[in-house]
């Protein structure tokens, strides 16, 4: 059923009692071409363009629970493309673009909003990196405005301005930056890949990789044996366990990373913002919860809920921001798990075994990479090469020195 | 989550600087090749469970410490300094 507004203004004269199920429930066939474990963003993203791009239509996504269960219902929702060093830039730029078409793509609303996002800084030497991160952006086409304090004052005026402590020197506007429907987008995948012929499989967790000779030859599953040539791994916050059953041990550390919402409020806040200071960003979804969050709470964990220390840090943070906020009332707290890599940079590549790729460490930036990491690890399934803009995400980098560090924090997983 | 070191006593995690895995305890020797060295540096094994891992008690007594915990329950099983006093844990 192909969505449209005028069908949407049928159903509600006749009682929308004439929708169907967005996908199909099939039950896993015994032998595939290809198999993504995990059903969740750039699981569902992977699958949609192997089959759209590739044309490999007899391929299944397995997921241990209901399609989109995962990170990409638990994320902040920003849409961005920031990044500074070479082998992200490219990535980040091209993901944009897919944003930008991706609603007319699979015929599904993901109400991407580029709202703007405004990163503020504090002095003058933060002026500079942003300054050149803006010239980075723009070399890389994308766009990029650096705005003095009046510049900002004139878009954001709630902001404290009269904090001596964190004064608020500018800000570096990327105007094609927002926000999208964080769930829409892994149900809006879902569809248009099930239309293309995938089978998306709930509730079928994988328990082993069957390897023969050094090659994948499919897995095993609480749903039954499923053989495949082919076996795509995606599945961020849980890579490490998944990545075991093949007998590899990645660069990958665990880390909770919280995200708070507060009741509904009137629209007051038009952009996405993030704080110079501290790890603090923010946006007011559609339904006007103001949505924000901060840093990790720094200790490898599994726990989906994280501890009152960073709660206390990211509620100063906003109040030392904007101090308009601190009348609203916190409606609900979570947290998500995050694949942390060294570098902070993700990986799409081949494994050791043969037939076995994966994709993974998103590190808490994998929301808006979906686009573009699902086209990227399309193409290395489908071709077994790395796409261009895909091409500095290896998994070796670390033996080999090609370190993708933003940050310039260093060789530890938690500090970026 | 309150650990409790061994010198110290039961103390508020934000006392505590997290550093990683306790595979920095086994630092490979001279002569070990470059793998052993991205190995040690980079890979984890990364538990959903019970895991060991180095925090420094940087607002207390500045030890070292080795502590035994959950992943997924955040339970504090065991906190040791590296240079071998112990206690039984802290509070999730």
């Amino acid at each position: 059923m192909r969505y449209s507004g005028f069908r949407v203004l049928a159903q509600g004269l006749f009682g929308n009692t004439g929708w169907q199920p967005a996908w199909r429930d099939p039950v896993p066939k015994p032998d595939y071409d290809a198999l993504i474990i995990g059903g969740g963003g750039h699981g569902l993203a992977t699958a949609y363009y192997l089959a759209k791009n590739h044309g490999l239509t007899n391929i299944a996504v397995l997921e241990k629970g209901y399609l989109g269960s995962g990170n990409i219902g638990r994320n902040t929702t920003i849409v961005r493309a920031n990044y500074f060093l070479p082998g992200n830039s490219e990535f980040y730029s091209h993901s944009l673009k897919l944003w930008e078409g991706l609603e007319a793509d699979l015929n599904y609303n993901v109400m991407h909003s580029q709202r703007g996002l405004i990163n503020l800084f504090h002095s003058d030497g933060q002026r500079d990196a942003f300054a050149r991160r803006g010239n980075a952006m723009i070399n890389q086409g994308d766009d990029a405005v650096l705005l003095d304090r009046e510049g900002v004052r004139e878009l954001l005026p709630y902001l404290d301005y009269d904090n001596t402590r964190f004064p608020i020197y500018g800000g570096l506007l990327h105007p094609r930056g927002g926000t999208a429907r964080h769930d829409a987008v892994a149900w809006g995948y879902a569809r248009a890949a099930d239309r293309r012929g995938v089978d998306l499989i709930q509730n079928c967790e994988v328990t082993g990789i069957d390897i023969k000779d050094g090659r994948v030859t499919g897995v095993q599953t609480t749903r039954g044996a499923i053989r495949a040539k082919k076996v795509g791994m995606v599945v961020a916050g849980r890579s490490g366990q998944v990545a075991a059953m093949a007998g590899l041990r990645l660069p990958i550390e665990s880390h909770v990373l919280q995200a708070f919402v507060t009741e509904g409020l009137k629209p007051v806040i038009d952009h996405v913002i993030s704080f110079g200071m501290g790890h603090f960003y923010i946006s007011q979804s559609d339904k006007g919860g103001l949505v924000f969050g901060g840093d990790l709470d720094f200790y490898a964990s599994y726990a989906a809920r994280g501890n009152l220390p960073m709660v206390e840090h990211v509620m100063e943070a906003g109040m030392t921001l904007m101090p308009m906020i601190g009348r609203a009332r916190v409606l609900r707290s979570w947290g998500g798990i995050m694949d942390m890599t060294p570098d902070g940079s993700p990986i799409i590549d081949r494994t050791p075994v043969d037939g076995l790729f994966i994709d993974a460490g998103w590190n808490y930036g994998g929301f808006k990479a979906v686009p573009a990491s699902g086209f990227c690890m399309a193409h290395l399934m489908a071709t077994g090469q790395s796409h261009a803009v895909a091409a500095r995400f290896r998994l070796n980098r670390f033996a080999t020195g090609h370190l993708l560090d933003e940050e310039g924090t260093g060789s530890q997983h938690n500090l970026h | 989550m309150r650990l409790t070191c061994p010198l110290c006593g039961p103390r508020d995690r934000r006392e505590f600087y997290y550093s990683g895995a306790a595979v920095a305890l086994d630092r490979p020797g001279a002569e070990a090749p470059p793998e052993a060295w991205d190995d040690h540096l980079h890979n984890r094994d990364n538990p959903a469970g019970v895991t060991q891992d180095l925090w420094y008690h940087e607002q207390g007594c500045c030890s070292w410490l080795k502590v035994t915990r959950n992943t997924v329950t955040h339970e504090i099983l065991a906190v040791e300094t590296v240079g071998g006093d112990s206690t039984a844990g802290g509070v999730a």
